[in-house]
């Protein structure tokens, strides 16, 4: 865990954002472990943001977010209500999970002390360029570039589920599958991948063929979604295509080198089934 | 022993489709009908489904004419490109006078806030507000006076909620059950690129294919295979979530089998609790489905408001709950902390 972290900090990436945002019940790092790993970064150079929970049920859940929400130090990224409730006033970031389909809801949100906003999972270049053209100059713009898509959170832990234990005897399961445990149909089509609560896309989502269209868009910041494995060459591959003018060809097939099961999509971009993958000559079309 | 808080009368809150499913509703003892426009505004955008402006207010004169409030739901998600169609439903809901508007965007409820501070809005359980905070957003900003909770908290938590929540809660009583949090599930949107927030619709019946095979029926959804049966298998819709799929070595139902949400056994700590209303799920169903879930429900919260100690359901009314629930199976759900 730590070691991934040392070579996120020795990448070129900017903004890393951190902590647990799916299970409440995997305490892998302490909160001052996350501290820890803040602090390191960000005398690395980076801009950290701390990721709250996406499903606030419990109490003690509500709790460690207010704690969490109470730093005054790190910006924080809300994936729930909640946490923009409890961060009223402050500058804070909406993660994927909130609502902001729409204008008008960003402009609520703008006033509640929103600096940067992530462009919801579903919707698409479209309602991305009718965003930007609404939305004020100073807020930021956030779109998710690469990795698996977060499509769905549920009381019931699917981990679990798949190893017959119930979510209070979890036994930790999800901790054996750092890149989620895959479902496919019947067909042995590789479909989705359950992550503990959340479940995610089997293919990984990649718009690197589109990043001149992100630019055009003026979309300020890029996340890539990490996997256990080659995070960093990732990054160096976006970076490259950002600040180097890298062959958007040769970066895509770098990428499609390094991705795990399950293939690629980009149909959400398109306005299209989120699971589709339009091809680079086909984009003018 | 709780003979003072048994005083709180739970609200029965019934869908309709169309006019005909909300004079039965009616008719047979809700005490508010939840209907939505016959477009992309509302989470039941079903072909043949739902209300133009004359039978809304067809539906609200019949209602009202025998003590029975009509809720509209207008509970997607508008993108800018759709907005002014989220707009008129809105403006329509002020003017047909609808009893509250169930809405979930962020700038829907600040549209109808603003514009019209006197129509009463009801926080949709498509809102996903989950926890006391995200209920006091909704308040403070928009002056909710209810919350839909979503159908994945325990008893233990809606508890909690309804112990700190500044406005009263409705919760889901009976019918098809949605595994994961409402208003963030685009499982939909992923397979068939429409959603229950863009369109209205999950795992939409144009996606949807039955096809026979030499290994059994498969239903497919935007040809992704959902599930596959015997010959001696009912088969089920294709909702995506409630397919079997292979995880490991195993085929399973390894999201959810096909089943509808039945808390009918939890009436009494519902009413303890305060809950303010008791909804019931399937505005897509039909007339006949209406009829025999309110009538059930009408004489479960009788007895349970007479007399809450000696509450139990009766053999007859789960049989009903039965036969007209998915796979003909019911389950408590996300309040049963085992099922979670």
């Amino acid at each position: 865990m730590f070691e991934f972290y040392k070579s996120i900090a020795n990448s070129q990436i900017d903004i890393v954002y951190l902590g647990e945002t799916v299970c409440s019940k995997r305490k892998l790092l302490r909160r001052d472990d996350w501290l820890d790993i803040a602090h390191q970064l960000k005398a690395a150079g980076k801009e950290v943001v701390l990721s709250s929970m996406t499903l606030i049920e419990a109490n003690s859940e509500l709790a460690s977010l207010k704690s969490l929400c109470k730093n005054n130090e790190f910006m924080v990224e809300a994936n729930d209500m909640s946490a923009v409730q409890l961060l009223k006033g402050k500058s804070f970031v909406t993660g994927p999970a909130i609502n902001i389909y729409n204008p008008s809801s960003l402009k609520v949100l703008v006033n509640y002390g929103l600096k940067r906003w992530v462009l919801p999972v579903e919707l698409s270049r479209d309602a991305l360029a009718d965003m930007q053209t609404a939305k004020p100059d100073d807020i930021e713009t956030e779109v998710i570039v690469y990795g698996r898509l977060p499509l769905a959170y549920s009381a019931r832990c699917f981990t679990a589920r798949s190893h017959n234990l119930p979510k209070d005897d979890c036994q930790y399961r999800c901790l054996d599958y750092p890149d989620g445990l895959l479902l496919s149909t019947q067909e042995k089509q590789q479909f989705l991948v359950l992550n503990g609560i959340q479940t995610q896309s089997a293919r990984t989502t990649n718009l690197i063929s589109v990043m001149n269209e992100l630019m055009d868009l003026k979309v300020n910041i890029f996340r890539i979604n990490p996997f256990a494995n080659h995070t960093p060459k990732i990054i160096d591959i976006f970076y490259k295509t950002l600040h180097q003018n890298y062959d958007i060809n040769k970066a895509n097939q770098a990428l499609q080198g390094l991705m795990p099961a399950g293939g690629s999509c980009n149909g959400f971009w398109y306005g299209d089934s989120g699971m589709d993958l339009h091809c680079l000559d086909e984009k003018s079309a | 022993m709780n003979t003072l808080k048994n005083k709180n009368k739970m609200q029965l809150v019934c869908p309709a489709g169309n006019l005909p499913a909300l004079k039965i509703a009616v008719d047979n003892g809700a005490d508010a009908v939840y209907i939505g426009f016959k477009d992309d505004t509302n989470a039941r955008h079903f072909a043949g489904l739902n209300f133009n402006e004359k039978r809304s207010r067809e539906g609200i004169e019949y209602a009202h004419q025998r003590g029975c409030k009509v809720y509209l739901a207008i509970n997607t998600y508008p993108q800018a490109s759709g907005w002014i169609r989220w707009k008129q439903a809105v403006d329509l809901a002020a003017k047909l006078k609808f009893d509250a508007l169930i809405a979930a965007d962020i700038g829907v409820l600040d549209y109808a806030s603003t514009e019209y501070p006197d129509l009463r809005l009801h926080l949709s359980v498509q809102g996903s507000a989950t926890n006391v905070e995200s209920i006091r957003f909704f308040h403070e900003n928009f002056a909710i006076k209810r919350v839909v909770l979503p159908r994945v908290l325990s008893l233990k938590q809606v508890e909690q909620v309804s112990q700190s929540s500044p406005v009263p809660l409705e919760v889901f009583g009976f019918g098809s059950l949605c595994v994961m949090v409402e208003g963030r599930c685009l499982l939909s949107s992923y397979v068939t690129g429409q959603s229950p927030n863009t369109f209205g619709a999950c795992s939409p019946a144009s996606a949807v294919e039955w096809r026979n095979t030499e290994s059994g029926l498969q239903t497919r959804l935007n040809n992704i295979l959902i599930d596959q049966y015997n010959d001696d298998e009912p088969a089920a819709y294709p909702t995506l979530c409630k397919g079997r799929f292979k995880v490991g070595s195993k085929t399973f139902y390894a999201i959810e089998e096909p089943t509808s949400l039945n808390t009918i056994a939890l009436l009494p700590e519902l009413q303890v609790m305060g809950i303010a209303a008791i909804k019931i799920e399937g505005r897509q169903r039909s007339p006949a489905y209406v009829k025999q879930v309110t009538q059930v429900w009408r004489a479960a919260l009788d007895a349970c408001e007479i007399n809450s100690q000696d509450y139990a359901p009766q053999e007859q009314w789960l049989q009903t709950l039965h036969s007209v629930s998915e796979g003909r199976s019911t389950t408590l759900g996300a309040y049963h902390r085992p099922w979670q």
